[in-house]
C-alpha cells in the first residue's frame, strides 16, 4: 500500500514573534488561525460517521482586564463570556441520541445524551457558584438552550474525573463545576448559533453541507464547543486560545435486502462541496480506510492520491485525503460529491464501555447498576467512575457493592459526596481496577423520595432523569505508538493528552436513567380536596369524639335547700336525699 | 352523629338492629348482589373512552404491507423449529440481525416443585431470544415491548412471523421515539418471568438465568401476541394479570379504537358485543361477559404472557387470533396494521399510561364499570359484617384469652400446614391430595381443642370468639377487596352468610352441611363448574372433579412461579377464618 505523508502540517507549531524557531515560513502567520476539517468513516455495523472539526486558533490573552476589542476569526460572543467570567476552560455538548458503543466503536469525541457543560474557572475567581450560575445563564442565552436550569441540585465538582485539557497545572477542583442536562432535546434552534460561531458561517466550506434537515435525521447527533488554552509553540512560553467546534453524526444506512448500497456527500448532506472557506489556512476531508487496505470493503471515487495516517484511540488508522484548498479537488465538475460503496461489514468489540440500568420494582426503593466492560484479552486497567445522582434518589451508600468475575473488587480510591434535599446531588467517583476480559458490576440501592407537590416536572409520569456516568481511562492501546506521527496527525486525534505511549484515553458514557417517582394523580385535586375534607370533617372528627368520650345521663343539679339538707344528713351519718 | 352521642338514642338504635338483625342482613345481602348484576345492565355503565390526550387526538396512518411475506416467515419459522426440535435459537438471532435489530439471548433454567400435568414439564430449560430495534436519536430512557411465544407444536408461527414482518418494517420508519423490543420466548409464562426478571435484575422466584446483555430503559408498554392461523375472524382481547392486576384501561380502549377504525372484529371474553342491551339474551350476553372477567380476575392467574408484566408497573396486554367459522375474515396484513397503528400511537406517548382507570369490569369491549360502581355491591355486603359487629353485647365479661386464643392458633396452624410448599410428594396429584386431606383433616381438629386446654366453653366464650372471628372477616374482605376486588367479592359472597347464621345453637347437622357448601374449597369447585358454563363449555361431574384438582396445583405452581398470592391467601388467611366459625358451630 503506497502511504504518502501529505506535505501540508498543521500550523499550529508556527510562530512568528520568535526567530529561533526552526520552522522555515516563508509567508507571515497570521495572529489568529482557522481550520476546518470532516472525517468520515464507515462503522462496522454498516453505518456511516461524520465528524466535523473547526478550529480557530488566537495569540490572545483575555485576562488582561477588557483590552481585547478586535475580533476577527474568534467569534466576539465566545471571547466576551470568557473575559467576563475568568474561563480557564469551557467544554460544552448537545447531544441528541446515545453513542452506541457496541456497534460503532469509541466516537472522536464522546459525549452523555442531552446537554453537558465543565468549566474550569481561573484561580482568581472569588464566588465560583456565582460566577458559575451567571455564566450558565449567558450560555443559555448564546446556545439557545435550558442551560438556566443547571443550579446547585445538578452541579457537581468532580475531584478525578475531568482534568484541564488545555495547559496549566491547576488541579484544585473547587475551581471546576460539571452538569449535565440529561432531558434536553437538540434541535434546529441550538445548531444555528452554533454554526453562527464559525467564521463562514454556513455560507462557503465544510460547514454548507450542515443542513439541519438532513443532520437530524440521522441516528445521532451531537455538537460541541470546547475552549482551552494551549501552547502556541514547542517551548510553550506564551499561550493562545483554542475555540474547537466539533459536530459528530452518524447516518443509519440501513436497506434491507440489498447486497449493494452506496452513500455519498449529497445523498448524506443533499449538498455537495465546491469551496473551502477562505478564512481557513487547511480545509480537507479525511475518509478512514483502514478497514479497507485493499478496497475490498468499500470503494471511494473520486479515488485520492493523498493518503495519510494518524493514531486514533489507540490503533493506526489511514485516511484518504482530500484537499479542498486546491482546486484539483473539485475536478471537472467543480464540485465534490464522494461516493462510498459497500460491499461487506464485520464486528468489533470495543475494548471498553458501559451499560447501566435501574433494577428492581415498586416505588420505593430500587437499585441501580453500572457495568463497565473490559474486552482487552489480556490487560487489565484501571478506570474512573463518576456518578452524579439527584438528591430525590437517595442513595444507601451502605449498599455499594463492586463485583468483578464474581468476586468483590475493591476500589482503590472512594470520593463520596452525599447530597443534601433540594440543594445538592449525590456525587460518587472511584477508580476501579477492571480485570481483562470481564464485567465489573456496580450496584448501589436507593430510596425514592415523595416530592412536594410543586417540585414535580410538567410531566411528573413520564419520570425522572439521572445523568450518565462517565468511565474515563487510560485504555491499553491496540497497536505499538509510533513517536514520530506526532507532526502529521490530524486534529481529531490530538484532542486528549496521552501520557502514557502505550495506552490512550477515552471517556465513555452510559444511559441515562429514567425512574419513576411515587407520583399523586393531579387530574383530580378537587376530588381528593372534597374526599379529605369530608372525611376529616364528618368522618374522623366525631367518630374520634364517639371513641374518646364516655356519655353518661347527668341528673339536673339538686337544689339549694337540697344541698343543704344533703350536708346536714351527712354529718348526721344518715344516707343522703 | 349526634345520634350516637346521645345515649338514649343509641341504645334505641342499638336495640333496633339487634331486633332487626336479621332482616337487614337479608335486605343488604340481597341488595348487594342485584347491585352486582345490575352492572352488567348497559344504561348503567360508562362508555369507554380515550382519557390519554397523547394517543387520542394525534393521526397515525398503517401502511403496513408485507402480510404474505410475514406468514411466509413464519412458515420458515415452522420449519426451523420442527428441525430443532424446539426454539430454533441461531435463525431467529440471525434473522433478527438481518432486519437490522441488536440482538440479545437469555438462556433460563427451572426445576418445578412437582410436574406440571397440564403442560407436561418438570425441569425446564430454554432460551429467550430478543432484539432491540433502536430508536434514531433516542439516548435509551424508553421502550416497548412485542412478544410472542415460541409455543411447541403447529402453534404461534404466524405470530412469530408477524413479530418478524413488523420488525423488518418498523426498522425503515423514522419516527421512532422510543426503543422497541421483539421477544421470542420460550416456555411461555416461565420464559417471559425470566426475561422480565433479567431485565429488571430481580429474583423473586428462584429461577436461574443468565444476565441481559442490551436494554432499551424502561419499558412504557407491552403487547404478547399469540395467533394460530393465517387469516382470523376476530382478535380477542386478554386484560386479567397476575394476582387479578389489569392494564390501565386506556390500553383497552386503544385496542377497541383501531379495531373499530381497521374493522376488524374484537372481543373480549371471547364474546362479541351486542347492541340489543334492552333484550334478556342481551343482557344476559353482557352478564355472562363480566362474570367470565370476575372470575378470571379471582383466580389471580396470568391469562397471557402480558399478565407477568404488570407487576412491574408496564402497562400490557395479550391479543388473540382466533378463527372460528365465521364468514368474516381478516389476513395477517390486517392484523399487521393494526399492530403498527397501537405502535405508533403508543410511541407518542410522553408519559406512562396513567390518565385512565386500574381497576374496572368491562361488560362488553365498549362500555366498562368503574372501581366507584362496583364497590357498593361489596360495600353492601360488608354491611352485614358491621351490623354484625354492632349488635354484638356490649357488656360482656372477658372469658378468658385462652379460649380465644386456642382455636385462632390452631386453625391458622392447619392452615399453615395446607400452605407449606414442601410437600415430601413429587406427583402432582399426590400433592392436591395432600393438600385435601389436611384441609379436611382441619374440620375434625380444632372444635374440641380448647376444651383440653380451659374446661367447659362458655356461652361468653363463642360470642367473644365469634365477635374475633368476624372482625377478623371483615379486615381480610375488605384489604381482599381493594387489592382483587373479584376474588373479595366471591368471597364475600359465601363467607358473609356463614358469619351472619353460625351460633352453637342452631341444628347441627343441617348448619354442618352448609358451612361445608359455603366452605373456600367449595367455592372453587362450583366456581369452577360456573366458569365452564359461562364459556359454554359444560363439562360432566368427573371432569369437573379433575379440573378442580388441577385447579388446585395450577394455583400451589402459579404460586411458586410467578409468585401469585391467591394459594396462600386462601391457605394462610380465609380457610382458618372459615375454620372459627366451624367451630363456633361446634361449641360446647
Amino acid at each position: 500500500m503506497k502511504v504518502h505523508i501529505s506535505a501540508t502540517g498543521i500550523h499550529m507549531e508556527a510562530d512568528t514573534s520568535t526567530p529561533e524557531t526552526a520552522v522555515p515560513s516563508s509567508v507571515p502567520q497570521p495572529k489568529d488561525d482557522f481550520q476546518e476539517e470532516l472525517v468520515i468513516r464507515p462503522l462496522h455495523s454498516g453505518d456511516i460517521y461524520a465528524s466535523f472539526q473547526f478550529r480557530t486558533l488566537w495569540e490572545t490573552d483575555f485576562m488582561r482586564g477588557n483590552k481585547v476589542s478586535h475580533y476577527r476569526l474568534f467569534p466576539k460572543s465566545l471571547g466576551q463570556v470568557i473575559s467576563k467570567f475568568s474561563v480557564r476552560e469551557l467544554h460544552i455538548s448537545f447531544t441528541q441520541g446515545y453513542w452506541r458503543t457496541m456497534q460503532w466503536g469509541q466516537p472522536f469525541l464522546p459525549s452523555p445524551p442531552g446537554a453537558e457543560l465543565w468549566v474550569w474557572f481561573q484561580d482568581s475567581v472569588t464566588d465560583v457558584d456565582g460566577t458559575w450560575k451567571e455564566l450558565t445563564n449567558v450560555l443559555s442565552g448564546i446556545f439557545c438552550a435550558s442551560l438556566n436550569f443547571i443550579d446547585s441540585t445538578n452541579t457537581v465538582q468532580p475531584s478525578a474525573s475531568f482534568k484541564p485539557l488545555g495547559i496549566g497545572n491547576v488541579t484544585d477542583h473547587s475551581f471546576l463545576r460539571y452538569a449535565t442536562l440529561p432531558r434536553e432535546i437538540v434541535c434546529t434552534e441550538n445548531l444555528t448559533p452554533w454554526k453562527k460561531l464559525l467564521p463562514c458561517g454556513s455560507k462557503a466550506g465544510l460547514a454548507v453541507l450542515l443542513k439541519s434537515e438532513k443532520l437530524f435525521h440521522s441516528s445521532f447527533h451531537s455538537q460541541a464547543v470546547h475552549i482551552r488554552p494551549v501552547c502556541q509553540d514547542w517551548q510553550c512560553k506564551t499561550t493562545s486560545w483554542e475555540l474547537r467546534q466539533t459536530l459528530n453524526v452518524v447516518f443509519d444506512l440501513h436497506t434491507p435486502g440489498q447486497g449493494k448500497r452506496e452513500w455519498s456527500l449529497f445523498k448524506m448532506f443533499s449538498r455537495t462541496l465546491t469551496e473551502a472557506c477562505p478564512l481557513a489556512s487547511s480545509s480537507k476531508i479525511y475518509i478512514d480506510i483502514t478497514d479497507n487496505p485493499q478496497g475490498e470493503q468499500f470503494e471511494v471515487s473520486p479515488a485520492t492520491p493523498l493518503l495519510s495516517q494518524a493514531m486514533v484511540l489507540g490503533d493506526r488508522r489511514t485516511f484518504s485525503v482530500y484537499d479542498l484548498t486546491q482546486q484539483i479537488t473539485f475536478g471537472t465538475v467543480r464540485s465534490l460529491n464522494l461516493l462510498i460503496r459497500w460491499k461487506s461489514r464485520d464486528m468489533l468489540r470495543p475494548l471498553l464501555h458501559g451499560e447501566r440500568y435501574v433494577a428492581g420494582y415498586g416505588l420505593q426503593t430500587g437499585e441501580i447498576h453500572t457495568l463497565m466492560y473490559n474486552n482487552h484479552p489480556y490487560r487489565s486497567f484501571p478506570v474512573l467512575l463518576l456518578d452524579s445522582v439527584p438528591w430525590y434518589l437517595r442513595l444507601y451508600i451502605h449498599t455499594l457493592t463492586v463485583a468483578s468475575k464474581g468476586k468483590d473488587n475493591k476500589p482503590s480510591y472512594i470520593h463520596y459526596q452525599p447530597s443534601k434535599d433540594r440543594v445538592r446531588p449525590h456525587l460518587l467517583e472511584m477508580l476501579v481496577q477492571l480485570p481483562p476480559n470481564s464485567v465489573t458490576e456496580v450496584t448501589v440501592q436507593f430510596e425514592r423520595a415523595l416530592l412536594k407537590w410543586t417540585e414535580y416536572t410538567p410531566d411528573p409520569n413520564h419520570g425522572f432523569y439521572v445523568g450518565s456516568s462517565v468511565i474515563s481511562s487510560l485504555v491499553p492501546s491496540i497497536v505499538a505508538m509510533d513517536t514520530n506521527s506526532t507532526r502529521e496527525q490530524p486534529l481529531f486525534s490530538s484532542f486528549f493528552p496521552c501520557k502514557e505511549e502505550s495506552s490512550y484515553f477515552v471517556r465513555v458514557y452510559t444511559e441515562p436513567l429514567l425512574v419513576n417517582l411515587p407520583t399523586p394523580d393531579f387530574s383530580m385535586p378537587y376530588n381528593v380536596i372534597c374526599l379529605t375534607c369530608t372525611v376529616v370533617a364528618v368522618g374522623y372528627g366525631s367518630l374520634y369524639n364517639l371513641l374518646t368520650r364516655s356519655f353518661q345521663i347527668d341528673e339536673p343539679s339538686p337544689g339549694l335547700a337540697k344541698r343543704i339538707a344533703n350536708i346536714i344528713r351527712k354529718m348526721r351519718g344518715v344516707p343522703p336525699l | 352523629m349526634g345520634l350516637l352521642s346521645d345515649p338514649n338514642r343509641r341504645r334505641a338504635l342499638i336495640s333496633l338492629l339487634t331486633r332487626l338483625n336479621a332482616p337487614i342482613c337479608v335486605v343488604c345481602y340481597m341488595a348487594g348482589v342485584a347491585w352486582f348484576m345490575g352492572l352488567a345492565f348497559e344504561p348503567f355503565t360508562l362508555r369507554t373512552y380515550m382519557s390519554e390526550n397523547a394517543m387520542g387526538s394525534t393521526m397515525v396512518e398503517e401502511r403496513f404491507p408485507a402480510g404474505e411475506r410475514a406468514l411466509a416467515t413464519g412458515r420458515e419459522f415452522s420449519a426451523h423449529k420442527k428441525k430443532v426440535g424446539g426454539m430454533p435459537v441461531d435463525w431467529l438471532v440471525k434473522t433478527m440481525q438481518a432486519r437490522g435489530l441488536e440482538v440479545f439471548t437469555q438462556r433460563f433454567s427451572r426445576t418445578l416443585p412437582f410436574p406440571d400435568e397440564n403442560k407436561e414439564r418438570y425441569l425446564v430449560k430454554g432460551t429467550n431470544v430478543y432484539g432491540i430495534l433502536r430508536a434514531p436519536r433516542a439516548p435509551r430512557t424508553e421502550a416497548l415491548v412485542l412478544s410472542a411465544p415460541c409455543t411447541p407444536g403447529d402453534n404461534n408461527n404466524q405470530a412469530v412471523g408477524l413479530l418478524l414482518g413488523l420488525a423488518q418494517y418498523f426498522r425503515n420508519q423514522v419516527y421512532w421515539a422510543k426503543d422497541i423490543i421483539f421477544l421470542v420466548n420460550e416456555h411461555d409464562l416461565i420464559g417471559m418471568q425470566a426475561w422480565l426478571e433479567g431485565y429488571h435484575h430481580t429474583n423473586t422466584t428462584g429461577m436461574d438465568w443468565s444476565p441481559l446483555q442490551g436494554r432499551g430503559g424502561s419499558i412504557q408498554a407491552a403487547l404478547s401476541l399469540e395467533l394460530s392461523s393465517d387469516v382470523i375472524t376476530s382478535l380477542d382481547l386478554v386484560l386479567e394479570g397476575l394476582n387479578g392486576q389489569l392494564p390501565n384501561l386506556d390500553l383497552a380502549n386503544l385496542f377497541y379504537a383501531f379495531c373499530q377504525k381497521i374493522g376488524v372484529l374484537c372481543t373480549i371474553q371471547g364474546k362479541l358485543q351486542r347492541n340489543d342491551w334492552d333484550s334478556v339474551s342481551g343482557y344476559s350476553h353482557s352478564v355472562q361477559t363480566m362474570m367470565l372477567m370476575v372470575m378470571k380476575q379471582a383466580s389471580g392467574r396470568p391469562w397471557g404472557d402480558h399478565g407477568l408484566f404488570l407487576r412491574y408497573h408496564i402497562e400490557a396486554a395479550t391479543i388473540k387470533g382466533i378463527n372460528s367459522f365465521r364468514q368474516y375474515k381478516s389476513d395477517t396484513t390486517t392484523i399487521g396494521r393494526l399492530l403498527e397503528g397501537m405502535y405508533r400511537k403508543l410511541n407518542n406517548l410522553l408519559e406512562r399510561l396513567h390518565q385512565s382507570y386500574f381497576f374496572y369490569l368491562m361488560p362488553s369491549l365498549s362500555h366498562f364499570v368503574s372501581i366507584g360502581y362496583y364497590m357498593p355491591a361489596f360495600g353492601l355486603l360488608a354491611v352485614i359484617l358491621l351490623t354484625l359487629i354492632k349488635s354484638a353485647p356490649s357488656q360482656m365479661s372477658s372469658p378468658g384469652v385462652l379460649s380465644v386464643l386456642t382455636p385462632l392458633v390452631i386453625s391458622h396452624l392447619t392452615g399453615v400446614e395446607v400452605a407449606v410448599e414442601h410437600f415430601p410428594v413429587s406427583e402432582t396429584e399426590a400433592v392436591v391430595l395432600t393438600a385435601i386431606a389436611i384441609y379436611t383433616a382441619g374440620l375434625a381438629l380444632p372444635h374440641n381443642t380448647h376444651r383440653l386446654l380451659s374446661g367447659e366453653g362458655t356461652e361468653q366464650g363463642w360470642k367473644v370468639l365469634k365477635l374475633v372471628a368476624v372482625l377478623y372477616l371483615a379486615v381480610l374482605l375488605g384489604c381482599t377487596a381493594l387489592i382483587n376486588f373479584s376474588l373479595g367479592f366471591i368471597l364475600a359472597l359465601t363467607l358473609v352468610p356463614v358469619a351472619a347464621f353460625v351460633t352453637p345453637h342452631v341444628p347441627k347437622i343441617l348448619s354442618a352441611f352448609i358451612l361445608v357448601i359455603l366452605s373456600p374449597a367449595c367455592t372453587l369447585l362450583f366456581s369452577v363448574f360456573f366458569f365452564q358454563e359461562l364459556q359454554e363449555m359444560p363439562v360432566s361431574f368427573i371432569d369437573g372433579w379433575m379440573l378442580f384438582l388441577s385447579v388446585i396445583s395450577q394455583g400451589i405452581l402459579d404460586h411458586s412461579l410467578y409468585g401469585s398470592l391467591v394459594y396462600p391467601l386462601i391457605a394462610l388467611l380465609v380457610y382458618p377464618c372459615w375454620l372459627l366459625f366451624w367451630n363456633i358451630l361446634f361449641w360446647k
